[in-house]
C-alpha cells in the first residue's frame, strides 16, 4: 500500500506499509513518486528510512534526521517537531542520521529527501511546516485505523502520549494500530495542523539526542569510522594556492616501515564553476595514521610560488583604505536612499571612523577528513559535510559514477561553521583511493587545516554619519571593502557583494539618507562562507559606531539607539519582509534591564550595548567589563534574542551561549597573516582560542516568547557580543578599538 | 596477564600472538599488549589499533585537549606520549568513565544534565580535564576550573563550568551517603 498527499506543487507525503506492520510516513519531493520504494524501507532496515517517521508495531518510533548536524542540535530539533505533531511521548522516539537520499533519474540526482544542509542557520525554518505535516498525516491515519477498530467516528477520537483515546475510555496504542494505519488511503487534502496551545514538545527544553554517546564516546564522528582495510593519507600541501613542486625526495619516506606510496595532487585543469580547486599537495599513504605522519615529516620537498607569492594582508589592508580615501566608484551601490550628499553639506556635526578586521580561519576541532571506498559500480563515503549534495556532485564527477551508486554517509560533524560547504578534501580522498585502489581515510593535521582553509576576508569599513541638529542621525554613508567570498565559484560580478553586506543591516531604513558602498579587493587567498557572514563583519563597525555618535552628542548609547529605532511599526526590507521595530526594541530594553543600565554612566566597571537583525529574527547583548591594569576581565555578558516560536529552548540558549562565546574568542585573539603568500599560523598556538579563563563564566540568555515562524538560530548570537564589548570596552578604558583582533589593539592603545 | 586475555577474547590459544614481545598496557581496566613501534603515541594506538575513537585528535603539539586521557589519574595528552612510556601506567579514556555497567559518572551525567555540548568533539577531553580536576579538589572553585586547558568554537565553555560545578555537588553528596 502505498498513496500520497499533494502539499504543495512539489511536496508530498508518502505512506508505506512495511513488512513488518510498521506505518511509515515520510517527506519526498514530487518527482521521486515515480521512483519504485526501495526495499530496505519496507523491511527493517533503517538506513534508507528517508526523512520519514516510522511507527513500529512495539509502540517504538524511529524518526530519520536529515541534515547534518554540525553542533546546531537539528538532530534534535527536527525530529521534536514531528513527534510533537504527532503526539508521542519523546522517550519512544529515536533519531537516526540519514545519510544523503539521492535516487537516479535518467542519470540525473533526484535528491529523495529534499535539500540536505546543516550550519546555515535555516534548516528549522526550511523544514518546519514540511515536518509537522508529516507528523499530522501519520496521526490522521492512526485516528482513522482506531475509529475501524472502535467502531466510533475520527473526530470523536483523542490522542496523547502515543494512545488513541476514544470517549468512552477505550484505548488503543499506536503500535497496535500501526499496521492497519498503513493501509489507509490517505485524505486529499493534508490533515490540519495542531494549534499551538496544544504543543507537548515544543517550546519545552530537551538535551541533545546524542548527548549520551558523546559523553561516553561512542558517538562517531566521521573520523572515528572504519573501513577494516583503509589505508591512511596525510597532506602536506603547497604553501601557495597557485605554486607548484619543484623537487621531491621520497626515499626517507618510503623507506618509514608501513608507508606504502608519497603521491604528487594536482589541482585539477578544469573545474565546473562553484566547485572548490584543491591545492598542490604531496600524499603520503601507510599503513596506519603514525606511519603515514612519520613519513610526511621525513619528505624533503620545496615548493614554488605562484602570483599568490606576493600576497600580504597587511598591504591588501593599506590597499583597501587608499581605495575607500579615494573618490573611486564602488564595485556595488548596495544601497542609496535619500541624498547623502546633500545631508552632508547641511551637517550640524558630521562623524567620521574606519574599523579594521582581519582575516579569519574556520578552526573547526574536528579537522578535514574523508573516509573513502572505491569500486567499479560503487562509492562509499562517509564524509563530515554541510552540504552532502555538494559533496556527492565532487565525487560524482571523479569517478563517473551513476547517481544512486554513490553512498554518502552522515556522521555528527565536529563543527562546520561554513568550512564544510567546501569539499576539496572530499576530492582529494577520492583522487588518492583512485590512485592507490584501496580504500582510503584522508586525514588533515592541525597544520593543514589552518594554513589551507577558504578564509574569511579581511575588511575595511570607512564610515560617515551627519547628526542635525535636532540630534537625530540623517545621513549614514558607509564604504566597505573586502575580498568577496564568492569570487571564482561562477558568482556574477555584480552578486559578489552578497556574501560582504547585508542591503537590510542596520541602520538601513532607520536614517533618511543611507548609502552603502561595496569595494571589491583582489586576494589570491582562498575564501569561503564564514559563520554569521557577512552580519559579524558589518555589526562590529555600525554598533560601534552608534556608540560613537551617541558619545559625540553626549547622550546615553542606549537611549540614541531607541531614538533610531523609533515608533512601534514595520520598516521594510528590500526584497521583502519587514523589521518589527517593537521587537527590535524590546531585546535591547531586555538586555539593558537585566545588565543594570541605569547605572551606565556611573558605574565603576564599563557597560556597552549592541542590537541587530537578521533574517527574521532579534538580537541584543550587553556586556559588563572591569580593568585592572591592563587586566580586562568580561564580568557579565546578557543576550536576549526574538525567533519567533522555539522549537527547544536548552538547544537554543546552547546556542546562544555559544555563538556569543565563538563571537568574543575570536574577537579578542584570533587573526589569519599572510606574508609572502604564505599563512602564519598554524597551529592552536598561533591561533588560540580564548582560553575558559578568558571567557565570562556565565552567558544570560533572555528569551522573548514568541509565536511567529521560527527562525534560524545557530549564528544570530555572533553580530552583537564583539561591539557591546567593544564599547563597554571604551566605557571602562576611554579607549575606542576600531581594530580586531581587540586584545592586542587594546594594548598597543593603552 | 596479557595471554589469558588473548584466549579470552578469541576462545582460541594464538600461541604466536601471545609471545610477542611488546608493550604491555592497561586501558579502562582492561590489559593489551602493544607490539608495533614503541614511539608511536597513545593517541594512534587507542584510534587506530583498538578503535577507541572517544579520544579526539587536536593538534600535532597537544595544544586544544580533545586528545586528553588519564594516565595515573593525571590528565595527559595521548599524542605527546610515546607507547614506550606507558609500561604498566593505567590508562582511562573518555569510554572508561562509566562504570562496567554503564551507569554514568556523576560528571558524565552533569554534562548531559547541563547540556555542555556543543558540536561535541572536544566534550571528551573537557570530561578527562575536569575529572583530573575533581580528582585534585573536591569542590573546584571558578579560578581552579579556569586552569582547565581545553580549547572549544562552539562554545560550552560557560555550560562546561556549570557541568563541573553541579558534578562536585553531586559527588559530595554521594560520598555523604
Amino acid at each position: 500500500m502505498s498513496g500520497d498527499v499533494r502539499l504543495s506543487r512539489r511536496r508530498f507525503l508518502q505512506v508505506l506499509a512495511s513488512a513488518t506492520g510498521a506505518l511509515i510516513v515520510g517527506v519526498g519531493i514530487a518527482d521521486a513518486a515515480d521512483a519504485p520504494v526501495p526495499m530496505d524501507m519496507l523491511g527493517d532496515a533503517l538506513y534508507p528510512l528517508g526523512m520519514y517517521v516510522r511507527i513500529n508495531p512495539d509502540g517504538d518510533v524511529v524518526i530519520g534526521a536529515r541534515d547534518p548536524d554540525t553542533g546546531t542540535g537539528v538532530a534534535t530539533s527536527l525530529p521534536r517537531i514531528i513527534a510533537d505533531e504527532l503526539d508521542v511521548e519523546w522517550q519512544r522516539v529515536r533519531v537516526v542520521q540519514l545519510g544523503l537520499g539521492v535516487g537516479n533519474n535518467n542519470g540525473s540526482p533526484q535528491w529523495l529527501y529534499g535539500q540536505q544542509v546543516g550550519g546555515t542557520g535555516n534548516s528549522i525554518p526550511r523544514a518546519w511546516i514540511n515536518l509537522r505535516s508529516a507528523g499530522a498525516l501519520a496521526r490522521w491515519l492512526l485516528m482513522q485505523a482506531a475509529a475501524q477498530q472502535l467502531g466510533i467516528q475520527a473526530n470523536r477520537l483523542r490522542t496523547e502520549k502515543g494512545v488513541v483515546i476514544a470517549p468512552d475510555g477505550r484505548r488503543l496504542r499506536y503500535g497496535e494500530l500501526a499496521s492497519a494505519a498503513s493501509k489507509i488511503t490517505p485524505p486529499q487534502n493534508p490533515p490540519p495542523l495542531k494549534s499551538p496551545d496544544r504543543f507537548t514538545l515544543i517550546g519545552q527544553g530537551v538535551g541533545d539526542v546524542d548527548a549520551h554517546g558523546i559523553v561516553t564516546g561512542q558517538t562517531p564522528y566521521s573520523l572515528d569510522q572504519h573501513f577494516g582495510d583503509a589505508v591512511v593519507a596525510v597532506l602536506s600541501h603547497c604553501p601557495w594556492p597557485d605554486g607548484e613542486l619543484q623537487q621531491l625526495d621520497k626515499s626517507a619516506t618510503l623507506a618509514i616501515k608501513g608507508v606504502i606510496d608519497v603521491i604528487e595532487l594536482k589541482p585539477e585543469p578544469k573545474v565546473p564553476p562553484g566547485q572548490t580547486v584543491i591545492a598542490p599537495a604531496v600524499a603520503v599513504i601507510a599503513e596506519t595514521t603514525w606511519q603515514a605522519l612519520q613519513g610526511r615529516s621525513a619528505l624533503k620537498l620545496t615548493w614554488k610560488p605562484g602570483a599568490s607569492g606576493k600576497e600580504d594582508t597587511a598591504a591588501l589592508e593599506q590597499e583597501a583604505t587608499s581605495l575607500l580615501n579615494s573618490d573611486s566608484a564602488p564595485t556595488t551601490r548596495v544601497r542609496d536612499d535619500g541624498d547623502v550628499d546633500k545631508a552632508g553639506k547641511k551637517a550640524a556635526r558630521r562623524l567620521d571612523a574606519t574599523y579594521y578586521q582581519p582575516w579569519l580561519a574556520h578552526a573547526v576541532n574536528e579537522p578535514m577528513n574523508c573516509l573513502v571506498r572505491l569500486d567499479k559500480t560503487s562509492a562509499t563515503l562517509y564524509v563530515p559535510t554541510q552540504a552532502p549534495q555538494q559533496a556527492w556532485s565532487v565525487v560524482q564527477r571523479l569517478t563517473g559514477l551513476a547517481p544512486d551508486q554513490i553512498d554518502i554517509r552522515l556522521s555528527r560533524v565536529g563543527g562546520g561553521y561554513g568550512r564544510r560547504l567546501d569539499h576539496d578534501y572530499v576530492a582529494e580522498a577520492v583522487l588518492l583511493a583512485k590512485a592507490v585502489s584501496k580504500p582510503l581515510r584522508l586525514f588533515w593535521t592541525r597544520d593543514e587545516d589552518l594554513t589551507h582553509d577558504y578564509y574569511r576576508s579581511g575588511f575595511v569599513h570607512k564610515l560617515s554619519a551627519v547628526v542635525d541638529a535636532k540630534r537625530h542621525i540623517s545621513a549614514w554613508n558607509q564604504r566597505v571593502a573586502s575580498a568577496s567570498a564568492q569570487n571564482g565559484r561562477g558568482v556574477h560580478s555584480e552578486q559578489l557583494w552578497t556574501s560582504e553586506v547585508d542591503a537590510n543591516q542596520l541602520p538601513a531604513g532607520f536614517v533618511p539618507n543611507y548609502r552603502s558602498d561595496w569595494f571589491s579587493l583582489t586576494s589570491a587567498l582562498p575564501r569561503g562562507p564564514h559563520r554569521g557572514m557577512p552580519h559579524t563583519a558589518n555589526a562590529f563597525a555600525v554598533d560601534c559606531f552608534i556608540d560613537e555618535i551617541a558619545h559625540a552628542i553626549k547622550e546615553d548609547p542606549l537611549d540614541t539607539r531607541l531614538r533610531m529605532i523609533g515608533d512601534p511599526r514595520l520598516v521594510p526590507l528590500t526584497g521583502g519582509g519587514a523589521i518589527d521595530t517593537a521587537r527590535l526594541a524590546n531585546v535591547l530594553k531586555l538586555v539593558a534591564d537585566r545588565i543594570s543600565w541605569k547605572d551606565w554612566l556611573h558605574s565603576v566597571n564599563g557597560l556597552g550595548l549592541a542590537c541587530w537583525y537578521m533574517d527574521g529574527a532579534y538580537v541584543a547583548h550587553a556586556v559588563e567589563v572591569s580593568m585592572q591594569g591592563e587586566k580586562l576581565t568580561i564580568e557579565r555578558v546578557v543576550c536576549a534574542v526574538d525567533v519567533g516560536r522555539v522549537i527547544n529552548p536548552t538547544g537554543l540558549e546552547g546556542q546562544i551561549a555559544g555563538a556569543t562565546l565563538d563571537a568574543l574568542s575570536t574577537a579578542m585573539n584570533l587573526a589569519i597573516t599572510v606574508k609572502d603568500g604564505k599563512v602564519q599560523q598554524s597551529s592552536w598556538k598561533d591561533y588560540p582560542l580564548a582560553s575558559m579563563a578568558q571567557l565570562p563564566k556565565t552567558v544570560e540568555v533572555i528569551t522573548v516568547p514568541g509565536d511567529g515562524d521560527p527562525a534560524g538560530a545557530s549564528f544570530l548570537a555572533m553580530p552583537t557580543a564583539v561591539p557591546a564589548l567593544a564599547n563597554a570596552v571604551f566605557r571602562v578604558s576611554a579607549v575606542r578599538v576600531r581594530r580586531l583582533p581587540l586584545m592586542k589593539e587594546l594594548m598597543r592603545l593603552l | 596477564m596479557a595471554q589469558d586475555h588473548a584466549r579470552a577474547i578469541s576462545g582460541v590459544e594464538i600461541t604466536s600472538i601471545a609471545v610477542r614481545p611488546g608493550i604491555d598496557v592497561q586501558i579502562n581496566g582492561e590489559h593489551y599488549r602493544h607490539t608495533g613501534d614503541p614511539q608511536m603515541p597513545l593517541l594512534w594506538y587507542l584510534r587506530d589499533v583498538l578503535q577507541l575513537d572517544g579520544t579526539k585528535y587536536s593538534g600535532e603539539n597537544g595544544v586544544g585537549g580533545a586528545d586528553l586521557v588519564l594516565v595515573d589519574g593525571k590528565s595527559t595528552s595521548a599524542i605527546g606520549v610515546p607507547m614506550s612510556k606507558l609500561v604498566g601506567k593505567p590508562i582511562i579514556t573518555v569510554e572508561g568513565l562509566a562504570d562496567s555497567k554503564g551507569n554514568l559518572h556523576p560528571l558524565q551525567q552533569a554534562f548531559i544534565d547541563e547540556d555542555a555540548i556543543g558540536c561535541g568533539y572536544c566534550t571528551p577531553g573537557w570530561l578527562i580535564a575536569s575529572m583530573d580536576l575533581l580528582n585534585r579538589r573536591k569542590d573546584p572553585s571558578d579560578s581552579d576550573i579556569d586552569t582547565l586547558p581545553n580549547l572549544c568554537r562552539c562554545g560550552c565553555q560557560t555550560r562546561v563550568r556549570s557541568a563541573i560545578k553541579r558534578a562536585a555537588a553531586a559527588m559530595k553528596q554521594g560520598s555523604k551517603a
